[in-house]
């Protein structure tokens, strides 16, 4: 049976103590964790996302050419030699592609913990300060979250100039004001139950509130949300990559890829396929496990 | 209703005013300028010659005077002119402008078209095989990059049909047909996310909607599924769908960039990708407001149609 873990949805103890008090963090988890294993989409989303880690971890030890190294051999088809063929240098693509995955995993997962971090941070502070405080900041996410996404990060990493790191930084801003809203939707929630009006009634600092109350209740709300930001924003920065906003040559990245295929692909078709079928893969496979995670961590929306 | 409409627009203006100034702050405190950017790495420009270009483009200017030398062209339509092919920002734009609203405005038609019914059946059969390839094919399509669809698109055209779309933009106007044909393919490699989305929201909001207490009631009055289906859930059904391709204008606006640019079309995201490449700050924030209003404009319209398809929302 499913589990909830949001403090507005907990037993009637809830009223009293806390989720977190009274199922324990580690029997939640492993809760969840059973959960998952009975979910059909959720679990083919783990294993895709499993296969795509291990791959980016220890693909490019196993498959020992370089992503660089050129050779005379160019464009050539799919063989055993190469199993995704070459690109216009005679790189091997099954390299680039391995290598891609490292890289924009990497960037996906450093920007969605920037805007895990800062959206959380802005989503706490402004439940807990109300007020003035309160208004300020969720008119600044409203004002972020009117620009379209990508709109925003091709600003951002365009005028910061083309990088990784910019990248990185442009998808974690993007992605920020939707952490910051639902932090703050669900801790005001959580700020709403009898026992943090207890804990506060007897001078329980800030500090420990978010710590020991806001942390543990909005965790599972942050958990679906990483998973579904953690595909978005590989498409993100698949999407400047491809307009050259992103990772440079010669670093490998899917949407790179896909750009300079364009010019050779009426020729060399792979060089469209392969970074394409990556891209769609992962994010697939993190889609699956959002649903997966959202069918079980807010059983309302299981039919959804 | 008259009140509810004076709520909703009077807090877009202040979300139009931050949304000036945090482009305007983006264009103007990062790194690199349009005089720097032009001049090249290598270039022996000397600092005198700098400052003057800056001076005759308007940069030196302090930065609130900028601004609002910025927001009065916006509002009175004078723009300023393009720092580097010096044609009026406006007249960039208005070229520009039609040719994104068709792209996105086709591939909205598309995505409720072919999405809402796919959602119904989904919802109708809910459990069943034919539910579940609905369901595991809109996570699908919401996994598929709209550049590999149109990379993928344009590669299957020119080898099986040896037909590429052309690189000359064609105004409906002036060749119907020839407009569509070029635009059917950028319509349909965009589309694919929103009408994933759109279908998914179908089949959950349908679903919400047949467990509630008055399609109970119809069917138990006898009532066929069909006109159960059709005469009661949908129209309720359908509200929150109109919510979601309102929210889904911004992943259009954001895709349009991309999918104009692997076109070559000449709409208003592949200009604002050239101006970011050159720094061509007159088209940047003209052209990023311009996009980003859009979405404001959209949502708010799809607010006030929401306030007229269900009273209740004027209520609250």
């Amino acid at each position: 049976m499913a589990l909830s873990i949001r403090g507005s949805s907990s037993t009637s103890l809830a009223g009293i103590v806390s989720p977190s008090a009274v199922a324990g963090p580690d029997r939640r988890r492993s809760q969840v964790l059973l959960s998952l294993a009975h979910n059909p989409i959720g679990l083919v989303g783990v294993g895709i996302v499993g296969v795509v880690i291990l791959v980016a971890l220890v693909g490019p030890s196993l498959w020992r050419i370089d992503y660089s190294d050129q050779s005379f051999q160019r464009l050539l088809a799919p063989a055993v030699a190469h199993p995704m063929g070459t690109d216009n240098l005679g790189r091997d693509v099954f390299s680039r592609v391995i290598h891609g995955a490292q890289v924009s995993l990497q960037i996906a997962g450093i920007a969605v913990v920037v805007a895990l971090v800062v959206g959380m941070l802005i989503g706490v502070v402004s439940a807990l300060s109300a007020g003035l405080t309160d208004a300020l900041l969720m008119r600044c996410v409203d004002i972020l979250f009117a620009i379209p996404g990508l709109i925003l990060a091709i600003l951002i990493a365009g005028l910061l100039g083309p990088s990784r790191t910019n990248a990185m930084l442009a998808v974690g801003i993007v992605y920020a004001p939707a952490f910051a809203r639902v932090a703050r939707g669900t801790s005001l929630s959580v700020l709403s139950q009898p026992y943090v009006e207890a804990a506060r009634s007897i001078g329980v600092s800030h500090l420990r509130m978010i710590l020991r109350y806001l942390l543990p209740n909005i965790a599972g709300s942050m958990i679906v949300l990483t998973s579904v930001y953690l595909s978005a924003a590989i498409l993100t920065e698949a999407g400047l990559s491809f307009l050259g906003l992103g990772t440079q040559p010669p670093e490998p990245s899917w949407g790179a890829m896909l750009n300079a295929s364009r010019t050779y692909m009426e020729i060399a078709s792979w060089l469209a396929i392969f970074p394409g079928l990556a891209i769609m893969l992962v994010v697939l496979g993190f889609n699956f496990l959002g649903d997966g995670l959202r069918d079980i961590l807010d059983p309302r929306l299981r039919d959804a | 209703m008259t009140r509810y409409v004076f709520q909703r627009v009077s807090l877009i203006i202040p979300t139009l005013l931050g949304m000036t100034v945090l482009i305007f702050c983006l264009v103007r405190l990062l790194p690199g300028d349009v005089v720097t950017a032009n001049s090249g790495p290598d270039a022996n420009t000397s600092a005198a010659t700098v400052a003057r270009v800056r001076q005759a483009l308007g940069l030196s200017d302090p930065l609130p005077v900028q601004y609002v030398n910025y927001l009065g062209g916006l509002v009175s339509g004078n723009m300023g002119k393009s720092f580097l092919s010096g044609e009026p920002v406006s007249t960039i734009l208005g070229r520009a402008i039609p040719i994104t609203l068709e792209l996105a405005v086709l591939s909205a038609v598309l995505a409720i078209l072919v999405g809402v019914p796919l959602g119904i059946i989904s919802a109708v059969r809910t459990g069943t095989r034919l539910d579940f390839a609905a369901r595991v094919g809109g996570l699908i399509g919401l996994s598929l990059p709209n550049f590999w669809i149109a990379t993928l698109g344009l590669l299957i055209s020119s080898v099986v049909f040896h037909w590429v779309p052309a690189v000359t933009w064609i105004p409906f106007w002036t060749d119907p047909l020839g407009n569509l044909a070029q635009v059917a393919l950028p319509a349909f490699a965009l589309s694919l996310s929103t009408l994933a989305i759109v279908m998914r929201m179908s089949r959950a909001s349908l679903l919400e909607v047949l467990r509630e207490d008055f399609v109970r009631t119809a069917r138990a009055k006898g009532l066929a599924s069909t006109p159960v289906v059709f005469g009661h859930a949908l129209r309720n059904a359908l509200i929150p769908v109109v919510t979601v391709v309102g929210t889904q204008v911004g992943g259009l606006m954001g895709g349009a960039a991309i999918v104009e640019t692997i076109f070559g079309l000449p709409g208003i995201g592949y200009s604002l990708v050239q101006s970011i490449y050159q720094r061509d700050y007159p088209v940047i924030q003209v052209a990023a407001v311009y996009l980003a209003a859009v979405f404001v404009l959209v949502n708010l319209g799809v607010d006030l149609l929401y306030g007229v398809i269900d009273p209740r929302i004027q209520q609250h």
